[in-house]
C-alpha cells in the first residue's frame, strides 16, 4: 500500500478548519478547534487520543451526527460534496452510502426487535436499490464476507442470540452493504475480547485490501493503530497536536504528549520499569489554556507556548509528519523548562 | 511465608432447564481454582471475559458463597458467614473495583469515605487522630488536602480511584483484591495509577490478587501470573516465564493476540478462531480443545491436569506429555 497517493488524485475525504461548538449553559464552548486532514483512497489513517480529546465528534460532526446543541462550522467534503449544513437528504445519501460508521457497541447499534436479515435488507435496499431476492442473496454474500458461517440462517436471528464478536462482524457486514468509499472504525474493537479483537481487526484489514476503500481506525488503544494504519494523527482537547506516516509516529515521535502518550502505556517484552506518567489531567474544555493546550502538563513549556496560537510545522524533509510543537529544539536537547 | 491459600475452590450456578422439559443445567462459573499468594506478593489473574475472574476474586473474600473448596488467609479459614469472625477478618482483606463512581457514596464527603473504614474497625480512635490519618492516605494516593470536603461528581475518574484507593488502604490491609483498576481509566491515568499502586507496594508491602484484562498491564504490575478460561486456570507461573515462554496454547494466543505499538515486535500472530463457548455446556476433556490449534484427539476425553515444573504450572496436553518444548508456536 503506498504511504503517499499520487498528488493528482482529490482526497476522498477532506475536513477544512472544522470546528464543533457545544452548548454549555448560557454560551457555547468549543470542543474541536479547527482540524485540517485528508484520507486518500486505499488508506488507512489512524486517530489516537484519549477521551474526550474530539477523535469521534470529528467524524459525527462532518456526517451531521450531533443533533441539539452543537455548532457546526468549517468544512466536510466527502468526494467534492460539502457535508456542513448540507440538507438531511444528501446527509442521508452519503451516510451509509459513500461513508459508513462502525461503533463501539454494536449490541446497541443493531435493533434488538429486528431480526439481522431484515436489518441488512433494509441498508441494501436504501443505498444499493436491491429488493426481492437479489437483496437477500447479497445480504447472505455480505454475511459470509464477514465471516458468519451458516449465513441464511442467521439471517432469521436476533442481535441478542449472538456474540459481541458476531454483532460486530454483522455491523461491518451492514457498513458493507452500501458499497462505501470510506469506512470509519470508532473504537470498534474496544469492547471486545482480545483474541476476538484479533480476528476483527483482520478482518477489516482483509475488507480494505478488497474493496480499496479508505479506513479510519479511531482509537486509545496505540497498539491497535500501530498495527492497521498507514498514517497517523494525535489529538488533543480538539486539536491535532502531531500527525505524519505511521512509521514517523511511533519511531520518531516529536510532540511532548505523543511521546508521553507512547512512555505511559507498559509493554508485554523487554524490561520492566517504572512507567513515565504524564503529570496532571486534560483540562475541561472551557478551561482551555491560552497557546499550546498541553502546556500545562508539559515538561519543556515555556513562555512562547502560552503566547500565541501554535502551527503545524513540517519535521525534517518529511511532506507528512506535522507537529504543533514551538519546544521541539530545546526536546531535541533535552533542556526541560 | 504464604498468606493465602486458595485450594479448590468452584461456584456453580444453577439454572433452570433451556426448555419446558429437561433437566436443571448448572453453569460453573469458576470450576477448580487453586493458587496461594505470599506476603507482599501480587499475582496477576488475566482471562478474557466471562471467564470467572471477577468471580474468582469475590470467592476468596467470601463476598458470594463457595460451591466447594477453601480459603484460608494466615491460617484461618475465610468464611462466607457474615459472623463477628468474617468482620473482623474484612479489616485485612480490601478489595479495590473498576468502577470507583459505583463504589463510592455520592452524598458522602471524600474524607467520610475515606475514613469510614476507620468508624467501623477502630471506633475508639480519637477524632483528631482520624483527622490525621485520613489526611495522611490521601496525600499517600495523591489527593490534594482541598479536596478533602468535596463529593464523588466533582473529581475526575482518575482522582475518585484513588479515593477508593485509600479507603482501601485505611486499615493497612494485607492482602487487596483489586478487580480491574485501571480499565476504566486513559492511557496517561492509567500510567499514573500503575506508579501509585508501585509506590504503595513498595512502601506498606499488601500482597494483592490483581484481576485484568490487559496482559500489558498485568505484565508490569505482576510477581506470578494465572491464566484462566471458562472458569479454570491453565497456566500459572512467574511473570516473566509466561510472558516470554508461554507454554499452554491459550497463553500463546491471548499473548499474540495483543496489538503492540513496537514496531519490532512484530510476529506472525496465530488467530484463534471462534469464541469462548457457553461456559453452561463446557466442552468435554479440555475445555480449550475447540478452539486450539493444538487439539489432539485426547484433549477431547481427558481432562488435562496441572503439570507443575519448579513454580511454573500448565494444564495441557502437550506438556505433560513430557516434552514441554512440544508446544511450538504454529
Amino acid at each position: 500500500m503506498t504511504l503517499i497517493a499520487a498528488p493528482a488524485e482529490p482526497p476522498v475525504f477532506s475536513l477544512r478548519n472544522l470546528t464543533v461548538d457545544f452548548r454549555h449553559g448560557e454560551g457555547f464552548v468549543r470542543a474541536l478547534h479547527g482540524i485540517d486532514l485528508d484520507l486518500r483512497r486505499g488508506e488507512t489513517l489512524g486517530i489516537v487520543g484519549e477521551s474526550g480529546c474530539g477523535k469521534s465528534i470529528t467524524w459525527l460532526a462532518a456526517l451531521g451526527l450531533l443533533r441539539g446543541g452543537a455548532k457546526v462550522g468549517g468544512s466536510a467534503k466527502v468526494m467534492g460534496q460539502e457535508l456542513v449544513h448540507a440538507s438531511d437528504r444528501t446527509l442521508s445519501s452519503v451516510r451509509g452510502g459513500r461513508v459508513a460508521m462502525i461503533f463501539q457497541d454494536p449490541s446497541s447499534s443493531l435493533n434488538p426487535v429486528h431480526k439481522i436479515g431484515k436489518q441488512l435488507l433494509e441498508s441494501l435496499r436504501l443505498h444499493r436499490g436491491l429488493t426481492g431476492a437479489a437483496a437477500r442473496a447479497e445480504a447472505v454474500r455480505l454475511l459470509d464476507r464477514v465471516g458468519i458461517s451458516n449465513a441464511a440462517q442467521r439471517m432469521r436471528e436476533y442481535a441478542h442470540e449472538m456474540s459481541g464478536g458476531m454483532n460486530q462482524r454483522i455491523m461491518i457486514a451492514m457498513a458493507l452493504a452500501g458499497e462505501p468509499d470510506v469506512l470509519i472504525a470508532d473504537e470498534a474493537t474496544t469492547a471486545l475480547d482480545t483474541t476476538i479483537q484479533a480476528q476483527v481487526l483482520a478482518l477489516l484489514q482483509e475488507i480494505q485490501k478488497d474493496t480499496g476503500s479508505a479506513l479510519v481506525i479511531i482509537s486509545h488503544d496505540l497498539g491497535v493503530v500501530a498495527e492497521m494504519t498507514d498514517r497517523v494523527a494525535v489529538m488533543y482537547c480538539g486539536r491535532v497536536i502531531e500527525t505524519g506516516n505511521r512509521d514517523e509516529i511511533f519511531d520518531n515521535p516529536q510532540h511532548p504528549y505523543t511521546r508521553g502518550l507512547m512512555a505511559a502505556v507498559p509493554d508485554l517484552t523487554g524490561p520492566r520499569q517504572r512507567l513515565v506518567a504524564i503529570p496532571g489531567t486534560v483540562p475541561a474544555p472551557d478551561r482551555l489554556p491560552p497557546g499550546c493546550f498541553f502546556s500545562p502538563r508539559c515538561e519543556y513549556a515555556s513562555p512562547q507556548c502560552t503566547a500565541a496560537p501554535i502551527p503545524m510545522l513540517s519535521i525534517g524533509s518529511s511532506l507528512i509528519h506535522r507537529v504543533a510543537c514551538v519546544r521541539l529544539d530545546a526536546i531535541s536537547q533535552g533542556v526541560a523548562s | 511465608m504464604t498468606l493465602l491459600e486458595v485450594d479448590n475452590i468452584s461456584r456453580h450456578y444453577k439454572l433452570p432447564p433451556a426448555g419446558f422439559r429437561g433437566e436443571a443445567r448448572n453453569l460453573r462459573a469458576v470450576d477448580g481454582v487453586s493458587f496461594s499468594i505470599s506476603k507482599g506478593e501480587t499475582l496477576g489473574l488475566v482471562g478474557e471475559s466471562g471467564c470467572g475472574k471477577s468471580t474468582t476474586g469475590r470467592l476468596v473474600l467470601g463476598h458470594i458463597p463457595r460451591s466447594g473448596g477453601t480459603v484460608t488467609f494466615n491460617g484461618r479459614v475465610v468464611g462466607t458467614k457474615r459472623d463477628a469472625q468474617w468482620r473482623e477478618m474484612r479489616r485485612h482483606l480490601q478489595m479495590v473495583y473498576q468502577d470507583p463512581l459505583g463504589a463510592l457514596d455520592r452524598r458522602w464527603s471524600i474524607a467520610n469515605q475515606i475514613g469510614e473504614p476507620l468508624d467501623i474497625h477502630q471506633k475508639s480512635m480519637p477524632k483528631a487522630e482520624r483527622a490525621e490519618r485520613v489526611a495522611g492516605l490521601m496525600a499517600d494516593v495523591g489527593l490534594r488536602p482541598d479536596l478533602a470536603q468535596r463529593f464523588p461528581h466533582e473529581l475526575s475518574g482518575g482522582q475518585r480511584q484513588r479515593v477508593v484507593i485509600a479507603r482501601a488502604l485505611a486499615l493497612e490491609p494485607e492482602l487487596i483484591v483489586f478487580d480491574e483498576p485501571v480499565s476504566a481509566l486513559d492511557v496517561s491515568v492509567q500510567a499514573q495509577m500503575l506508579n501509585l499502586l508501585d509506590d504503595l507496594r513498595a512502601r506498606t508491602s499488601f500482597a494483592s490478587l490483581f484481576i485484568s484484562h490487559d496482559l500489558k498491564v498485568v505484565r508490569h504490575i505482576s510477581d506470578r501470573v494465572a491464566v484462566m478460561y471458562l472458569g479454570e486456570i491453565v497456566e500459572q507461573g512467574p511473570s516473566e516465564t509466561i510472558f516470554r515462554a508461554p507454554q499452554h496454547p491459550y497463553t500463546k494466543a491471548l499473548a499474540a493476540a495483543i496489538p503492540s505499538a513496537r514496531r519490532s515486535d512484530k510476529t506472525e500472530r496465530t488467530l484463534l478462531s471462534g469464541a469462548p463457548p457457553n461456559p453452561v455446556n463446557k466442552p468435554s476433556g479440555c475445555t480449550f480443545h475447540p478452539r486450539c490449534p493444538m487439539a489432539m484427539p485426547v484433549c477431547a476425553q481427558v481432562k488435562p491436569t496441572m503439570t507443575i515444573d519448579g513454580l511454573h504450572g500448565v494444564a495441557c496436553h502437550l506438556v505433560s506429555g513430557g516434552n514441554t518444548n512440544s508446544v511450538v508456536t504454529p
